[in-house]
């Protein structure tokens, strides 16, 4: 026992070594948005004697969102559940199954009531008594039911969960239903996509730990420090749109010179998420930058509901901070931007940067 | 994986050609896709069915370091590394929250590994997690994020082939995902394939355990033509595990194929009665709870030319050894003369059909995955050197009727869907997914499915842990949407197993 006390004293998690693991709570703080001084706080709140329990429920779901915790990098998923927190339950990652399982999901929750986080992954169908997915012959509706109320938290991972995702489109055939509209006594935290990034998810679980309490959320219950701002916000094809450079077609001039995708339906105008500035997989990418429109995976209304490739209503159009040049004989004439449904939005940016519309730039042509 | 065979069946239904960069490009997608999905299958949903982490706490690290330097030139098989996975694990157990590691079966009668040889596979089991992240980085390098990419589109990829523009394919990307690769490579051949046949050889007698269905059915996969008439790996079928009567499927409209799949609601929970070809299957939930006679699975039951099959790994590998695929002849040779030194008694390819041998078939696949991975890489920039900067055609669609089907080797074997258009509107979809292959309930003719033929005869030390079932579910590699609640074979004797 004096052995392993031994490995606690610096007060790092055994396995990271004390520079990492104080430059994995910097990047923690910038993810939530907090000033760098408030690195040794979370650390402290990570180390405290016992990690923090949670508890993670499946329903209706193809386990991205657990897929997703396991591509992370800082922290690493074995660090994540060795040191940082206990995953006690998860049905995917369970050693255990069957009635091992179901005794020890008990066992948990009682002996942490009240202090346990529980995470929901998937919607969960309340049609026809909840029948369409039942877990040990039990509805998981009824599971959700009885276990959220003892939990100290309540997260839903995936927009299947935040708002009830694929099985949810129309026609609905089992009434899949979000967390927060079963739970609605409780806050619930949403994080939605398709999969979420998965630090977005990491940052909340940590903000709550480190702070003992929710991070600040919009009206859907989602984080700020992660869905504050539309996608079209912060897209590096931004000066693209605001010049009227945009790809028609996969494949066609403008597609393999990277413009703006809106044409292609890029949903980014109606979509919160901070895709553009996180980036996915640690290797900074997301699907604009492999010439894909955004098709608004975690937006209510938007993903899955309206059509791939039909234009986004861009309703939340704010300036951009900066405006590019733009080179109209590059792109897309005024007429075409008209036939866009945008050309008034565009042309009054073009006009508040006092851009002229007529003007080729010769420096950075890139014919 | 859905995404590309989504796409594939429109193409195949409006009858298009794809870039040949596209196919690469999607060809390399899955490769990656499929080494990070055999490893993490391997090592974290499957390996703690043999592999018991307490007792590896009581290993020697040096005693442990030296057993893995005996067994293979892996870099990170040192003591220090060993050592503070021992102490990791300590940790983890002395403090009391075990977390998903809480409801496991340690101790149990039939775990049979030594200390050491746990403690190894476990410090492997952390290595892995780090090798299936690094290498799912090129599936996200090439889908703008994974899970669940972004990039493909009926008639190609949306990736600009441009090797002079900052926002597309270029070459800081191509050799980011070369090294990508290269780092798999090394991991998978000097550790998961060791790792497998250790665990093969301490436990031989599960060679003789689970085979099941020998009806293997697989896709050919990775086209290297516009059409999908030329593949890197074969695929076709293999009646009662006799290889002398394989049959290859050989394009992306094989007749073969087409012609012999159906799909059974007998047993489901759907209206009717039925066995229908997927063109005319339907998905209209009758819910009646479980009827041991009757209707107990949400799963349809497939058949080929009338019989259940077996897809999967397993599959695959005897289809590209019965083609004489070269690279998979010589890893399961590799494999199982492994097993057979370790053992010390000769095991021979018939040892495949088994709850091991599925295990054995995995990572060979992974092994030839990650080579044809590389295969592709060279094909993708050798094709762009030619002056082929192609990526997509644009699909049109008239009015009247299409029907088409697109297949893939996933990695959990074989996926297929099929659509019906009716004047530019989908009229039916169905997708017959490989877990539906293995997992289904008893077909019209009431034969059960692989997971329930392979059940038969299982050994059971503890029927109150039956730790034996799980293994021979687990090899097969459930789907994760639906891993844990198959059915419950105690309470509602789907199968007789044998205690020992």
């Amino acid at each position: 026992m004096a052995k392993k006390r031994a490995v606690n004293l610096s007060g790092v998690p055994p396995g990271i070594s004390r520079r990492d693991f104080i430059k994995f709570c910097s990047i923690m703080a910038a993810g939530m948005g907090l000033p760098p001084a408030f690195a040794p706080r979370i650390a402290a709140a990570i180390t405290a004697s016992k990690r923090p329990p949670v508890v993670w429920l499946s329903a209706q779901e193809c386990t991205g969102c657990t897929e997703t915790l396991l591509r992370t990098d800082h922290p690493a998923f074995a660090d994540l559940i060795l040191d940082l927190i206990s995953l006690d339950y998860s049905e995917t990652l369970n050693s255990g199954a069957g009635h091992q399982s179901e005794a020890w999901r008990k066992e948990i929750v009682s002996d942490n009531e009240g202090k346990f986080i529980l995470v929901c992954e998937g919607s969960f169908p309340v049609k026809d008594g909840g029948i369409y997915c039942q877990i040990a012959g039990r509805p998981v509706v009824e599971i959700l039911r009885e276990t959220a109320p003892k939990a100290a938290a309540i997260i839903a991972i995936g927009s299947c969960a935040s708002w009830g995702g694929v099985p949810s489109a129309s026609p609905n055939p089992t009434g899949a239903t979000a967390v927060d509209r079963i739970i609605v006594d409780r806050p619930v935290i949403n994080i939605p996509g398709c999969p979420p990034n998965p630090y977005n998810f990491l940052s909340t679980v940590l903000y709550y730990v480190t702070f003992k309490k929710l991070p600040d959320l919009d009206s859907r219950g989602r984080p700020r420090f992660a869905y504050g701002r539309l996608i079209h916000e912060n897209c590096e094809r931004r000066p693209h749109f605001d010049a009227g450079r945009f790809a028609e077609q996969f494949g066609d001039d403008g597609h393999r010179k990277g413009w703006c995708l809106y044409k292609l339906g890029c949903k980014g105008p109606e979509t919160f998420n901070n895709c553009p500035t996180l980036r996915y997989n640690d290797v900074g990418v997301w699907p604009v930058n492999v010439g894909h429109p955004c098709f608004g995976c975690s937006e209510q209304g938007v993903g899955f509901d309206e059509p791939l490739f039909s234009p986004a209503r861009p309703t939340y159009i704010t300036p951009p901070t900066q405006f590019a040049k733009a080179r109209p004989d590059g792109g897309a004439g005024g007429s075409t931007l008209a036939a866009a449904g945008v050309g008034a939005v565009v042309g009054a940016a073009a006009v508040a940067a006092g851009v002229s519309l007529g003007k080729k730039d010769k420096d950075h042509g890139e014919e | 994986m859905h995404a590309l065979v989504s796409v594939r069946t429109v193409e195949n239904a409006l009858g298009m050609e794809v870039p040949r960069n596209a196919q690469f490009i999607r060809n390399m997608i899955m490769g990656a896709h499929g080494v990070h999905d055999h490893l993490v299958h391997f090592y974290h949903l499957c390996a703690l069915d043999w592999v018991d982490i307490v007792s590896a706490i009581k290993a020697d690290p040096r005693a442990t370091a030296k057993l893995g330097q005996s067994l293979s030139d892996w870099k990170r098989n040192t003591y220090e590394e060993i050592k503070t996975t021992r102490d990791r694990l300590r940790a983890l157990v002395d403090s009391g929250q075990l977390g998903i590691y809480g409801s496991g079966y340690w101790g149990h009668p039939a775990m049979k590994l030594p200390p050491e040889v746990n403690l190894l596979a476990v410090t492997h089991y952390l290595q892995a997690l780090e090798y299936q992240r690094e290498i799912n980085k090129v599936v996200a390098l090439l889908g703008g994020k994974t899970p669940h990419i972004q990039n493909v589109a009926v008639g190609g990829v949306t990736n600009p082939v441009n090797l002079d523009s900052p926002d597309t394919l270029n070459m800081e990307r191509l050799y980011h995902i070369r090294t990508l690769m290269d780092k798999a490579d090394e991991f998978v051949k000097k550790v998961a394939m060791v790792d497998v046949a250790v665990v093969g050889a301490f436990y031989a007698e599960w060679t003789g355990y689970g085979a099941g269905v020998t009806n293997y059915l697989s896709a050919p996969d990775m086209p290297m033509d516009t059409r999908g008439t030329e593949f890197s790996l074969s695929g076709g079928y293999i009646p009662t595990a006799d290889l002398g009567r394989f049959t290859a499927i050989k394009s992306f409209d094989d007749e073969f194929f087409a012609k012999n799949v159906k799909e059974s609601i007998k047993h489901s929970w759907y209206e009717g009665d039925w066995d229908r070809h997927p063109y005319d299957g339907e998905t209209v939930p009758h819910y009646t709870d479980f009827q041991e006679d009757g209707k107990y699975s949400w799963v349809k039951a497939p058949t080929f030319k009338g019989e259940p099959a077996q897809v999967g790994p397993l599959a695959n590998v005897l289809c590209m050894y019965a083609a004489g695929h070269e690279r998979t002849r010589h890893y399961v040779t590799k494999v199982l003369e492994t097993v057979s030194s370790l053992a010390k008694t000769k095991v021979g390819p018939s040892a495949l059909h088994s709850t091991i041998g599925r295990i054995a078939a995995r990572v060979v696949r992974c092994a030839v995955l990650n080579d044809t991975l590389h295969d592709q890489w060279n094909a993708l920039v050798e094709n762009i050197s030619s002056g082929d900067l192609a990526y997509f055609n644009q699909p049109e669609i008239g009015p009247g009727l299409y029907q088409g089907f697109g297949f893939h080797e996933a990695p959990r074997g074989i996926l297929s869907h099929w659509i019906v258009i009716e004047n530019g509107k989908i009229k039916n979809y169905q997708a017959v997914v490989p877990s539906t292959w293995n997992a289904g309930p008893r077909n019209d003719k009431d034969d059960p499915g692989p997971y329930e033929a392979a059940l038969f005869n299982n050994p059971v030390a503890d029927s109150e842990r039956p730790l034996e079932v799980l293994r021979t579910v687990h090899s097969f590699d459930p789907c994760l949407a639906c891993a844990i609640h198959m059915f419950d074979p105690e309470e509602n004797e789907l199968v007789r197993v044998r205690a020992l």
